[in-house]
């Protein structure tokens, strides 16, 4: 079977990406995902406000209380040399470029415009075959428009893809007044890729302690609908490649995603809790699968099943949200 | 001669430059002002920095300054060039082996900050009695007067050690030399080479002990041969001032700098000579200069070479024409002839006039006079009253200078408004708050002024004697001209007052000169700040045509990401205004050295200080000056009128800056100090202060619990105190029942003037409002809106009753916290995780507490001037304190059980010899009393206060004495208190000897993991994979377990605890602790500002370390084996949590995380393992039988 595809003009061996997930954190850890038969994988993302945080909280603590009494004018040696910022990120690309063969997608999260671009380029600089901006925030100033917003995104996007000559992907949310729109507009600026969609995580609420808390709930196939049914809206209405990320769990959710158009599937939730080698799983099933139904091709599958080419198209539309109730067996 | 280098630098790094360099080991241990020499030491080596030779020199901690010096001593007997640094006790804990070193005729050089050796007190300042105690050993002496010569001195210490083999202490003074910032030329690497030869080293290696040529040393010798022994050296002492000599004009030939090992300066025929040492000869030698240019015929001898004290060369540097000389000691030797310069000189010349050496033909009139103890002033004004006491018809001898000594009238007067300062010399003066960065700057300014013009320059920086919202002085000089000027100064061309606070303390613009610059840091807006200012200090800015500048630049720090740093603000501020520099080269040269400074550090930290520096300029201005005074208030008073005469006339006079003008006659003959003085200094240095809601609160007494300055206070009270409450003095009804029924209230009051801001206490406060979970029972306001009100409440509150202390229940926090603390407004850091232990101890047992501290933070923030944080209760009770040494603690608070325990004996044989006098029953009841409980302790302290009045009236012969030694019938608890430096290290010997020894003493281990005092170096507490001076790479090695080594004795009780995990396990261990019939040790988490974690939320960190298991929770109670039980009880039941969410959380652990991820990873996966180790050994130890029939079986 040949699963072979195209993402961001790069050939991959298959569909199954490993998405920016703390297994890519060690070598070993990008090593075992190579082995498990992962096409590509994004690193995990590179955050330039922690950056900026832990520098700052470093130069808090070497500084805390010094110069301030006779006897303690310091509390810590001055150390030769500090793995600061993207130091570490950019050694932990060039490391992985040189341990494995699949390419390398590095993840970034900016903060300023400047950042977005000095971090892009030194991610290229240090090997990354592609880059995926992690465009993640809560817009949360209620005099902030959206469409300033978009904006803003655009920007930062065009600013990074004027200076970076490897592929750009954007992971996007699905919190878009018109994600169809905005989609187009990513595209006119020459956006390699559409990664559909970053999972925000939602805090929780710690009862005895009355706190906020961060929670983290890793994803269930039941969300990769929304990501599905974006990428059959877009697929063929936009020329950037389209990655699917969400709730993708097993040979068939991905069988799904290429149906409908998408270039690659991302994985994280279920690696995590089956193990990376759940790769191969998936891997086995969708080849179960292809073979089964008699397709040569991933590429001969891939959108299908886009909006553009299923029979009712408005099987994708918002009207299929109300036949979908009516369609609902209680069953209580 | 190679191209000249000029580097800024201090002393201590002056010196630790060229001992690195020349050197193979350095053994070290941390002491003030020494410590930075180490310190250097060990971060080059950590970095790889190679010596002469290229080689990394080895560079090792020991557990001591004794140890130190062993180590130095075998290291040299073994062959390698060695050296260490230290200062004042360190100094005399090493002088054992300095004798065997300099017996053995061992080339070395011992670098010395010289210190005051503690006396009636202790001080970290600097003078030569730590020194001359060490003149003795056979050492040669070598004194530097500056910076610059602290690098000369260093290399001609070493060269000549090695060339004469008698090994030399290299000394300049502590803090004056060693902590000044100068600009100096720095000795080439080639240099070094030249002046250190190889033949030397060889020679040097030669003399080593190898089992490939053996030989032994450090025999035992008789009468019959020891003297001649001893005798064989002379030749080396004979040759070795030749050899000096020769070295430094070897060294003069490679660098331009010549020295002679006596150097004279002056006219050439004087007939006044002024002797002298180290920094001291800098401002004679400058004051002379400016006299003689006014007819004064005077010279200065500086003694560089004090020992072997070469006679006849002495000679020969006096002129012809000295008829009368004064020679100042920086010591003191109380009951000799003279101070032992004085000595020496006066010994010197009539033996060198015996021996016809040198140009004087008759013996001149020789006094002698001591200065500058403790780093006291020299100035020239004084240098002058020293001339102006020579050229009287009868000179006064034995005289001090720089004090009033108004009781044995020793001392000279003085001019103070004498100066000699140049014209062309820039003098600043920049008040600053500990952490706001003005030190910082200020050096920055230093290195900048050093690097990017010609000028010399020169900064001094003086600290207050409070770890928490210090006041720091910077004293900069910059000049065409070589700075001859180690003193303070006293006439500024600029002042920058970098906290307003400060305007209503001190008189600062008296410090200005005329048409100088005034440059505040003020929130206030443009059109207030005129107003704000005192009026004593308008009417001086308007005599002396002061100009005014101010800034907000808090604000500006906090726009650019700084927080409260304003040091970069108030730096651009300085040269924008100052003119030392073009205002747009110095901009330049500000970001130029913020790119230097923070590089390393991150972008991000370079742009936000960019920033503030792009921000400040436009935010300057300058404030108009009327003509006319318009402020309506004064400078406020140190202390209230209502205090104590001696807290007004002496507390209140240091607390103002005036100390120096306290003549002797004010003060204490023996060193004893009133305690209860903290709370008479309103210190006024939080920004925000906790403010309580009564609604919310659930009376749980945790925030007073941690409160580490015991500023957050309850009471429960009678309804009827609130008579003439003031109208936002709060309360409400107290909860618990035996309260309720009572119908008590309660208060929780803040000292809004004495708390220090730290919100640990809102951060411990467990209540949280229901209708806005941001606020809790305890929330943070600023605190000047809040100022007049509360201490106004504050004092209503002191003033209301405190609770009956036997009514208190000590089962639970909540309630132990009523309990009256005995330690408040310490000079501890904000947030300190020591003090809420003493304040504990202080709590439960202060009225019958007698303290020993070993030296540390809890002896300085204990202890040090002006005030005391020891209080007394009501009855006028209250600890007793005392400070003994670092090393020597546990063994000095044993000697307080034994005397206490003696005069107990005492009283006891008195009461059963005059039983029949006293009455037998009355005897027998104080004999038996119970003093377990408050009650108990009550009534035993009636019966006392009985027996005296009965004593008075009996006709036996021992009634005084047994009224004498009565009050030892009252039970008194004693606590041995220190930090981890003491009890793990460099005391450890003694506390082992006093645990062993049985005696009931308590002692409290305050274990902040690290050296906190001295700034953070490592101890044997430290945890493994910690970076901490001297382990700048992590360290390797785990934390000992003095618990488990305490616990071996079987008879001690021992406790682990935390309090911010755990308070009430705390509480329990503190009283068990104290209830046990025997001695008990406490081994307390203390929190740190070493620890790189944020001091507001310290607690947190308690939590997680102990449910990572990293610190363990246990109690191991003797008393329990009595009842068949298993002693030892873990606390500390499951590891909730893996070490590494404990220790990253922590800057110590992750800055090895931050500068070699690969070996923090393997010492954080180490970390574990021995984590889960020791608490399934301790699991395992707790688990056993629990059934005393058991374990005596097993035993059989």
């Amino acid at each position: 079977m040949d699963l072979r595809t195209k993402y961001m003009g790069m050939t991959l061996k298959s569909p199954l990406v490993v998405s920016a997930s703390p297994l890519s954190k060690t070598l070993d850890g990008i090593k075992k995902i190579e082995d498990a038969g992962a096409a590509a994988f994004v690193m995990y993302s590179l955050f330039e406000e922690q950056i900026e945080l832990e520098q700052k909280e470093l130069f808090s603590i070497s500084t805390m209380g010094s110069e301030s009494f006779a006897e303690s004018l310091s509390y810590f040696p001055d150390v030769a040399e500090y793995n600061l910022g993207p130091d570490e990120y950019l050694e932990h690309i060039r490391k992985a470029k040189e341990s494995v063969s699949i390419p390398v997608i590095a993840s970034l999260n900016g903060k300023t415009t400047g950042g977005w671009t000095r971090y892009a380029k030194l991610m290229e600089e240090a090997g990354a075959d592609a880059l995926e901006l992690n465009i993640y925030n809560i817009p949360t100033l209620t005099e902030l428009k959206g469409e300033d917003l978009e904006k803003n995104y655009i920007e930062i996007v065009k600013s990074v893809k004027d200076n970076l000559s490897i592929p750009v992907a954007v992971k996007l949310s699905p919190f878009f007044t018109n994600l169809a729109n905005f989609a187009k507009k990513l595209d006119e600026i020459g956006t390699d890729a559409l990664v559909l969609f970053n999972r925000f995580y939602q805090p929780d609420i710690n009862l005895d302690e009355l706190e906020v808390e961060p929670h983290i709930v890793l994803s269930n196939p039941t969300e990769m609908r929304l990501p599905m049914r974006w990428i059959a809206i877009l697929k063929g209405r936009i020329f950037a490649d389209l990655a699917a990320t969400s709730g993708i769990h097993y040979g068939e959710d991905v069988i799904k995603m290429l149906l409908v158009g998408a270039n690659v599937t991302m994985l994280c939730s279920s690696l995590l809790r089956y193990g990376v080698e759940h790769l191969k799983d998936i891997q086995e099933e969708m080849i179960e699968w292809l073979e089964e139904r008699d397709y040569e091709s991933v590429m001969q599958l891939q959108g299908s099943m886009s909006q553009l080419n299923v029979a009712d198209p408005s099987a994708f539309e918002r009207a299929q949200y109300m036949k979908a109730i009516n369609n609902y067996v209680i069953n209580y | 001669m190679s191209k000249k280098e000029f580097i800024t630098i201090d002393g201590n790094e002056a010196a630790a430059y060229v001992m690195y360099r020349v050197n193979e080991v350095c053994a070290i241990y941390p002491i003030t002002p020494s410590s930075n020499m180490g310190e250097w030491a060990d971060e080059w080596a950590a970095k790889g920095i190679k010596n002469i030779w290229g080689t990394v020199p080895t560079v090792c901690e020991m557990q001591s300054e004794g140890g130190a010096a062993g180590a130095v001593h075998g290291s040299l007997q073994a062959g390698a060039l060695t050296t260490t640094f230290t200062a004042s006790q360190g100094l005399l804990l090493k002088i054992p082996n300095m004798f065997k070193i300099a017996g053995e005729l061992t080339s070395t050089v011992f670098n010395i900050s010289a210190r005051s050796l503690a006396t009636h007190a202790l001080s970290i300042f600097g003078d030569h009695s730590d020194i001359m105690s060490a003149r003795s050993t056979g050492f040669a002496f070598l004194g530097s007067c500056s910076v610059q010569e602290v690098m000369d001195m260093a290399l001609i210490a070493q060269a000549s050690t090695l060339e004469s083999r008698i090994p030399f202490l290299h000394f300049f003074d502590g803090f004056r030399t060693s902590h000044e910032v100068s600009k100096i030329e720095v000795i080439p690497d080639e240099i070094m080479r030249e002046m250190i030869t190889d033949d030397m080293v060889k020679a040097h290696r030669e003399r080593a002990l190898t089992p490939d040529r053996p030989i032994i040393r450090g025999t035992a010798q008789n009468p019959d041969v020891f003297f001649q022994n001893r005798e064989t050296i002379n030749k080396f002492y004979e040759a070795c001032p030749d050899i000096v000599q020769k070295q430094m004009d070897k060294f003069a030939e490679l660098t331009g700098r010549k020295y002679k090992i006596f150097d004279y300066y002056g006219v050439e025929d004087p007939e006044y000579l002024v002797i002298a040492m180290a920094s001291g000869c800098e401002t004679i030698q400058s004051t002379i200069n400016y006299l003689n240019k006014n007819g004064y015929k005077a010279g200065l001898i500086k003694v560089r070479l004090f020992r072997p004290f070469d006679v006849k060369r002495f000679m020969e540097a006096i002129p012809h024409s000295v008829k009368k000389i004064a020679v100042l000691d920086r010591t003191k030797e109380p009951g000799a002839v003279g101070e032992p310069l004085y000595q020496d000189v006066v010994n010197a010349i009539i033996e060198g006039l015996n021996n016809g050496y040198g140009n004087l033909k008759s013996l001149p009139l020789i006094v002698g006079g001591r200065y500058g103890l403790s780093s006291k002033e020299f100035t020239p004004a004084m240098v002058k009253a020293v001339l102006d006491n020579l050229k009287a018809d009868k000179p006064k001898n034995h005289f001090t200078i720089g004090i009033n000594d108004d009781v044995t009238f020793t001392s000279l007067d003085y001019d103070e408004t004498f100066d000699i300062e140049p014209e062309n010399m820039f003098r600043g003066l920049f008040y600053g708050l500990g952490s706001d960065g003005t030190v910082g700057a200020n050096k920055n300014s230093i290195k900048i002024i050093g690097d990017y013009t010609d000028y010399y320059a020169q900064g001094y920086f003086v600290y207050d004697s409070k770890k928490a919202g210090a006041l720091t002085v910077s004293h900069l000089r910059f000049g065409p001209e070589p700075i001859l000027a180690p003193y303070l100064i006293s006439k500024a061309n600029f002042i920058g007052v970098h906290q307003t606070v400060f305007l209503e303390k001190f008189d600062l613009v008296s410090n200005l000169i005329e048409g100088g610059t005034f440059l505040i840091n003020t929130p206030l807006p443009k059109e207030e700040v005129w107003d704000s200012l005192p009026k004593s200090q308008q009417e001086q800015i308007i005599k002396k045509k002061i100009k005014v500048y101010a800034i907000d630049a808090q604000s500006v720090a906090e726009a650019s990401g700084m927080g409260r740093r304003i040091n970069t603000v108030m730096q651009v501020c300085f040269f924008a205004i100052s003119g030392v520099l073009p205002k747009d080269q110095a901009i330049d040269a500000i970001k130029q050295s913020i790119i230097k400074t923070y590089g390393k550090k991150g972008d991000a930290v370079v742009q936000m200080n960019i920033k503030a520096v792009d921000n400040t300029l436009e935010k300057l201005y300058e404030v108009p000056v009327p003509n006319e005074v318009t402020s309506k208030f004064e400078i406020r008073k140190p202390v209230a009128d209502m205090a104590p005469q001696f807290v007004r006339d002496v507390i209140g006079e240091i607390i103002a800056g005036r100390g120096d003008k306290i003549p002797v006659s004010n003060f204490p003959v023996d060193g004893t100090w009133p305690t209860d003085t903290a709370r008479w200094e309103k210190r006024n240095i939080a920004l925000e202060i906790p403010v309580w809601d009564p609604d919310t609160c659930t009376q749980c007494g945790k925030c007073a619990m941690v409160c580490p300055h015991a500023t957050i206070r309850i009471k429960v009270y009678e309804g009827k105190y609130l008579e003439n409450a003031p109208e936002t003095f709060k309360y409400t009804d107290a909860k618990d029942k035996q309260f309720k029924v009572e119908n008590l209230k309660y208060t929780i009051q803040v000292a809004p003037e004495d708390c220090t801001g730290c919100g640990v206490c809102v951060e411990v406060c467990p209540a949280k409002n229901k209708s806005n979970v941001s606020l809790k029972a305890i929330n943070m306001a600023p605190q000047p809106p809040l100022r007049e009100k509360e201490a106004e409440n504050w004092e209503f509150f002191l003033n209301i009753p405190d609770l009956d202390r036997s009514k208190i229940s000590l089962n639970s926090i909540r309630l132990q916290q009523i309990q009256r603390p005995l330690f408040e407004f310490s000079g501890a850091c904000a947030g300190c995780g020591e003090t809420p232990y003493i304040k504990l101890v202080s709590q439960l047992f202060g009225d019958r507490a007698i303290i020993a501290n070993a030296t540390g933070c809890s002896s300085i923030y204990g202890g040090n001037l002006p005030t005391t944080p020891y209080a007394k209760n009501e009855e006028g009770r209250g600890p007793a304190w005392s400070n003994s040494l670092f090393e020597d603690n546990a063994e000095f608070g044993l000697g307080y059980r034994l005397a206490i325990d003696k005069q107990n004996e005492i009283a006891i044989n008195l009461l059963n010899y005059y039983k029949d006098q006293i009455g037998a029953d009355f005897v027998n009841e104080i004999i038996n009393a119970d003093q377990s409980t408050e009650d108990g302790i009550r009534e035993q302290r009636k019966r006392v206060e009985k027996l005296k009045d009965i004593c008075k009236n009996l006709d036996i012969p021992d009634a005084k004495r047994l009224i004498n030694v009565a009050d030892y019938l009252v039970k008194k608890s004693v606590w041995i208190i220190g930090g981890d430096g003491w009890a793990y290290d460099i005391g450890y010997g003694g506390l082992d000897h006093v645990i062993a020894s049985g005696k009931n003493v308590n002692i409290l281990v305050l274990d902040t993991e690290v050296y906190s005092n001295t700034g953070g170096q490592t101890s044997k507490a430290t945890p493994l994979s910690a970076v901490a001076k001297f382990s700048a790479g992590g360290k390797n090695t785990q934390k000992k377990d003095l618990g488990a080594m305490a616990m071996a004795y079987g008879n001690v009780y021992v406790a682990s605890v935390a309090f911010g995990a755990k308070d009430e396990h705390t509480l329990k261990a503190f009283l068990e602790a104290e209830a046990y019939d025997g001695p008990s040790i406490i081994i307390a988490y203390s929190h740190c500002i070493a620890h790189g974690i944020d001091m507001s939320k310290p607690l947190r960190q308690h939590k997680l370390a102990v449910e990572s298991g990293q610190w363990l929770l246990y109690r191991y109670n003797p008393k329990l084996k009595e009842e068949g039980k298993n002693p030892f009880i873990l606390d500390t039941k499951d590891l909730k949590i893996p070490v590494k969410d404990y220790i990253t959380s922590e800057g110590r652990f992750q800055m090895i995380l931050k500068s070699n991820p690969t070996v923090a990873q393997h010492l954080f996966a180490e970390a574990q393992k021995q984590v889960n180790e020791r608490f399934n050994k301790y699991k395992y130890l707790a688990e056993q039988p629990l059934n005393g029939q058991q374990i005596k079986q097993e035993n059989n």
